[in-house]
């Protein structure tokens, strides 16, 4: 290779730039080590603290403005080992009011820990009484190491919906990783709008630098408190929740599963979601948290699982105003348009069941009297119209797509965690099952009265009642009103307008106005209100049918619309039309004149108390529990 | 050229270059001690070799990365040759790929899971990549003295660049910068270097003397100005060689300094941008004047320095404002000594100085480090490891890591110039300065003269990617450096 003697003289340039840089170092480290005491003190001193002062977290109050929830301080003792001097144990343990055997067990039960380290603080004792936070605060400076830490429990001032207003825990390993604002220690939502609403709850951490001299005293602010930082209060939550509906619906409940799920249609917010069986949401809170979450958890009956958000079931009858109104849109029927019912929907060897009435039927009557064999032909003619369609797939999804503008088959993005979507079916799903273009009309029949394949929550078949009472529109569901200082989310004044005439709902309402006056719902039929409704009685492979209802009132300016569900409760008038149309009542007068169908429903259950576990008993203790810790 | 033919193993042996094998078990088995000592826990201390700790980890990486050392001097040098390119290629692709699957793991997307095992593709790109320049320089009749080769040469080193911005990996991306030392060395202008140096004096000083007014202009500006306006003198002087131009420049600076400063006597104060202004373009007009009289070609050259430089000037602020991240801004800021940020970034580095500070001329000795145990230093077993080094082994410790760096790369560089080819020489000349930057740039940042910039320490820091990263680049050069003799020169 030709030498370049020119550049490579340039290898001095890049050799001295490295021997340069290293002596510049090497100076560095020496005024750093051995010239520059002050780093040896403030090693000593550990110099700067930084404390953390946790922001009051929001409070949630109901549609009303009536306070729900709100915030009480709790005090921690807390300690970081490797600071802790010798100290007087007997003083300790005196000032505490505990035993020296007790004192070990806790320094032991402490060490054991899994998360301990001796550097990083750890409770020694939490929830101190009022009266052991006094006198501890005065003595606190014999005892270097050991400080009280401020934290805040959540308390109700009723104790009902707690899978709405869901409970806040010590954030895990997975939340401080995912969210780079969480450290451990701190606290965050765990389940309902807690969770939801979380960064609007929590608000925003402030901080004070401390300095700390060679013998561990606070010696001051830094830098005067110039780098401290003031925490900002969560934002208030006001609920669309009506906190003495929902009380109203959660005792109708009582004893029974399933859930109420209530909405303003015009708004779409979420007046009253009962899930049953439900708990005591004060039972998530302080000392007793983690033992009450684990039975909880544990109950045969899943208490914390939301059913009317995430219970996924056949709509059963309650599907049928839905049906009529596809029909009509695709001019499958109009409102004479006749079906023949012979005790049930006979076709090619096929037979839907159905109960006794007149016969042939048209579509308001059909809904008053919640036909089976009307629906069944009506699917089955348009799944059969090869002439405009094309083939029964095409068919099929042409109907879906009108299940999915009302909501069905996908989550409603209701402001709550853990929705479930539901379940329609897609000519695919069908394919899979029967083999491609190898199913017919007759072979998916019961999909045309909400069985089949067919499931939905709660929350999505009131909000197709919603949608039917708005005659062809609705506003997403949510329970979140108002963010205080933040206002309303976009989402929750959304709009989704399905693609049926407004014409055709006024068919709908007047069928399911037939229902209550002289149908299936006669029960429910409260003079004066304008009830109109819809039954559902859903056959299922868990036992008796499960008994539900959907409903609205006034007929002609709707203020609420209700869907109930009542699991293996029977037929749909047994539960679900007395409940729906007392919830009605309830949200339109104030009150009830139906006093005794009232107790009738929450003193009935569909499963022995005996049954029902641990959850139950005490759901009436804490409440007067937490009374006396107050009093304290 | 002739190839060698006599037994190839035992002349390997004779022919590799053991002081760097050497330096680099040491470093490596330091590096494991230093981990093992920073994530030492007094209350639950286990064994070096625990593999549910960092250090237990550490080894088996430590262990693997020696075999892979070794194995790579088994590998035939013309292979490195033949397969630079493609190596490239299937690097870059694999950052690309990285891009588009990696998780976000705290904002970076750069780890690419494989079931237990995390790696960081951008590592392994740096030998592929110094591979790949070695092999452009090697061709035939290529020379830094043409825009196409420039453009060649720098698309090498910014394609990575590139791709590991993308991964959010800043740092990283940053390491391939100093290839520009290779560039230096082969060839390209010396005045590239001196551009660099300006632009990050005026950076500094701009950024630094942001607040103080004189004259009406920020102190940061006033400075700039000056230096421009000497630099110019300097440059007609020494570069155009014009002592009629440099005399009539200097003159008509000095005259309208003391006339503006005899002015001020006068309670007149001229504004700065009005002075300066005038004088630049003054400068200016003169200069094209002069490009009349002496040689033009040079006075051109000066004046795109002119005019390169106050543009730059003006653009540092609104590049530091728009280009760079919150949290890139306050690092900077924090390094400057512009601004405190205790609990942020200044943090780190302050706690940082205070674990070395406090290490004092010995050290605290071995696990006996307080500050950097689990608390106080963030980071220690990673980017900050040089501080457990610092604290528990002190001034003479924390030394002795920086002359066993200095001895390594003095090594590679007279390794680099002992070659008898051009790719060879690149190749090592990339691997010396690779370790330039990191080494700068990490300890710089430990011990407060640089801003936090997140590469790790070369050998030291925890992590099985660099430390294999760094044995691919340096057993790639042993090899290729063993085999010198057998290439001759043509």
């Amino acid at each position: 290779m030709r030498k370049d003697y020119n550049l490579e003289k340039r290898k001095y340039v890049i050799g001295g730039f490295i021997v340069v840089l290293v002596m510049i170092y090497i100076a560095r480290l020496f005024v750093l080590q051995v010239g520059d005491s002050k780093y040896k003190e403030n090693a000593n001193s550990n110099a700067f603290i930084e404390k953390i002062i946790y922001p009051s977290r929001g409070l949630i109050y109901d549609r009303k403005g009536r306070l729900i929830v709100y915030n009480q301080p709790a005090y921690d003792l807390v300690m970081i080992p490797k600071d802790v001097l010798p100290f007087d144990t007997v003083d300790f343990c005196n000032t505490l009011q505990i035993t020296r055997q007790e004192f070990d067990e806790r320094m032991l039960k402490m060490k054991n820990s899994h998360s301990y380290s001796a550097y990083t603080q750890q409770i020694f004792m939490n929830h101190l009484s009022a009266l052991d936070y006094g006198r501890l605060q005065e003595k606190l400076y014999r005892f270097p190491g050991f400080f009280i830490a401020q934290r805040i429990l959540r308390q109700y001032n009723y104790n009902v919906a707690a899978n709405v207003l869901g409970d806040i825990r010590e954030v895990n390993a997975k939340d401080i990783e995912n969210d780079d604002y969480y450290r451990p220690g701190d606290l965050t939502g765990d389940l309902g709008v807690e969770k939801s609403y979380e960064k609007y709850l929590r608000g925003r951490k402030g901080s004070e630098i401390l300095i700390r001299d060679a013998l561990g005293k606070i010696q001051g602010h830094y830098n005067d408190g110039a780098n401290d930082v003031a925490p900002i209060a969560g934002n208030d939550l006001h609920l669309s929740i009506d906190i003495e509906l929902q009380a109203f619906g959660e005792e109708l409940m009582r004893g029974k599963i399933g859930a109420i799920v209530a909405i303003e249609p015009k708004t779409g917010e979420i007046l009253a979601l009962v899930s049953s069986p439900s708990y005591d949401p004060a039972l998530l809170v302080g000392k007793e948290r983690s033992k009450n979450y684990s039975e909880l958890l544990n109950n045969r009956f899943k208490p914390l699982f939301d059913r009317s958000i995430m219970g996924a079931y056949p709509p059963g009858s309650t599907f049928k105003p839905s049906q009529g109104l596809i029909f009509e849109q695709e001019k499958v029927i109009n409102t004479s348009t006749a079906y023949p019912c012979h005790r049930g929907f006979i076709s090619g060897g096929l037979r839907v069941g159905c109960h006794g009435h007149g016969s042939p039927i048209t579509l308001k009557p059909a809904l008053q009297t919640s036909c089976n064999a009307f629906f069944c032909w009506g699917l089955k003619h348009m799944l059969d119209s090869r002439s405009k369609y094309g083939s029964t797939s095409k068919a099929f999804e042409t109907w879906k797509q009108y299940m999915v503008d009302f909501g069905y088959g996908y989550r409603l993005d209701v402001d709550l965690p853990g929705e479930s979507r539901g379940f329609i079916p897609n000519s695919q799903f069908y394919d899979k099952i029967y083999g491609e273009d190898k199913w017919i009309s007759n072979s998916i029949i019961s999909d045309a009265i909400g069985q089949g394949e067919i499931l939905a929550t709660p929350l999505q078949i009131a909000n197709l009642c919603a949608t039917i009472a708005n005659r062809g529109y609705y506003i997403t569901p949510h329970v979140v009103k108002n963010i205080v200082g933040v206002g309303v989310l976009k989402k929750s004044v959304e709009k989704h307008q399905t693609r049926i005439q407004r014409e055709y709902f006024e068919h709908a309402v007047e069928g399911m106005r037939m229902a209550v006056t002289g149908g299936t719902c006669r029960k429910g039929n409260v003079p004066g209100l304008d009830i109109c409704g819809k039954t559902g009685t859903a056959q299922n492979p868990h036992g008796r049918d499960h008994s539900a209802f959907m409903g609205f009132a006034p007929m002609n300016d709707p203020k609420i619309a209700v869907a109930v569900y009542v699991e293996n409760g029977g037929f749909g008038a047994t539960f679900g039309v007395p409940i729906g149309s007392l919830m009605i009542e309830k949200y339109l007068r104030g009150t009830t004149t139906r006093e005794g169908l009232a107790s009738q429903m929450s003193h009935t259950s569909t499963y022995s108390a005996k049954a029902y576990g641990k959850a139950e008993p005490k759901k009436t203790k804490t409440n007067s529990e937490s009374e006396a810790a107050k009093t304290e | 050229m002739e190839l060698r033919n006599d037994n190839e193993n035992s002349s390997l042996l004779k022919s590799v270059d053991w002081f760097t094998i050497i330096l680099y078990l040491i470093m490596v088995v330091a590096g494991a001690i230093s981990i093992y000592a920073a994530t030492y826990n007094f209350d639950k201390a286990g064994s070096m070799f625990d593999f549910a700790e960092f250090s237990g980890k550490q080894f088996v990486w430590a262990s693997l990365s020696i075999f892979i050392g070794f194995m790579l001097l088994l590998i035939d040098r013309r292979m490195y040759e033949a397969y630079a390119y493609p190596a490239y290629a299937i690097m870059i692709l694999l950052l690309i790929v990285t891009i588009f699957i990696a998780p976000d793991i705290k904002g970076s997307r750069s780890w690419l899971v494989l079931g237990p095992v995390s790696l960081q593709p951008a590592e392994f790109a740096k030998f592929a990549t110094a591979l790949a320049l070695a092999k452009l320089f090697d061709t035939y009749g290529f020379a830094l003295n043409n825009w196409r080769s420039y453009a060649l040469a720098g698309g090498i080193i910014v394609l990575p660049i590139l791709c590991i911005i993308l991964e959010k990996e800043t740092g990283s991306a940053l390491v391939y910068t100093s290839l520009i030392f290779v560039l230096y060395r082969e060839g390209m202008s010396g005045f590239v270097l001196f551009a660099v140096l300006c632009a990050i004096t005026y950076f500094v000083v701009v950024l630094k003397f942001a607040a103080i007014m004189i004259m009406g202009i920020p102190l940061g500006n006033f400075i700039v100005f000056i230096m421009v306006m000497v630099l110019t003198v300097i440059m007609l002087a020494m570069y155009c060689r014009s002592l009629f131009l440099t005399r009539n420049v200097l003159l008509a600076y000095v005259i309208s300094a003391l006339g503006v400063w005899g002015l001020s006597l006068l309670d007149i104060n001229v504004n700065g941008y009005v002075y300066f202004f005038t004088m630049i373009t003054g400068t200016v007009l003169y200069l094209l004047y002069g490009m009349f009289r002496e040689d033009a070609r040079k006075i051109a050259f000066t004046l795109a320095f002119i005019g390169a430089s106050v543009i730059f000037m003006f653009t540092v602020d609104f590049a530091f404002n728009n280009v760079l991240q919150p949290h890139q801004q306050t690092r900077i800021k924090v390094t400057l000594g512009i601004e405190e940020d205790p609990r942020g970034a200044g943090y780190n580095v302050n706690q940082s100085k205070i674990a070395i500070g406090s290490g004092g001329i010995m050290g605290k000795g071995f696990l006996n480090g307080t500050q950097t145990k689990l608390k106080y230093v963030p980071e220690q077993h990673t980017d900050f490891i040089f501080c457990t080094i610092g604290e528990e082994e002190g001034f003479v410790g924390s030394t002795a890591v920086l002359v066993i760096f200095l001895a390594l790369i003095l090594r590679i560089k007279s390794i680099a110039e002992r070659q008898h080819t051009r790719f060879a020489r690149v190749y090592a000349y990339c691997v010396a300065s690779i370790l330039i930057f990191h080494l700068s740039i990490n300890i710089g940042m430990v011990i407060g003269l640089c801003p936090v910039i997140g590469i790790p320490l070369p050998f030291f820091s925890y992590g099985g990617s660099s430390l294999w990263g760094f044995t691919f680049l340096l057993f790639i050069l042993l090899r290729i450096d063993a085999d010198r003799k057998a290439y001759g020169s043509w």
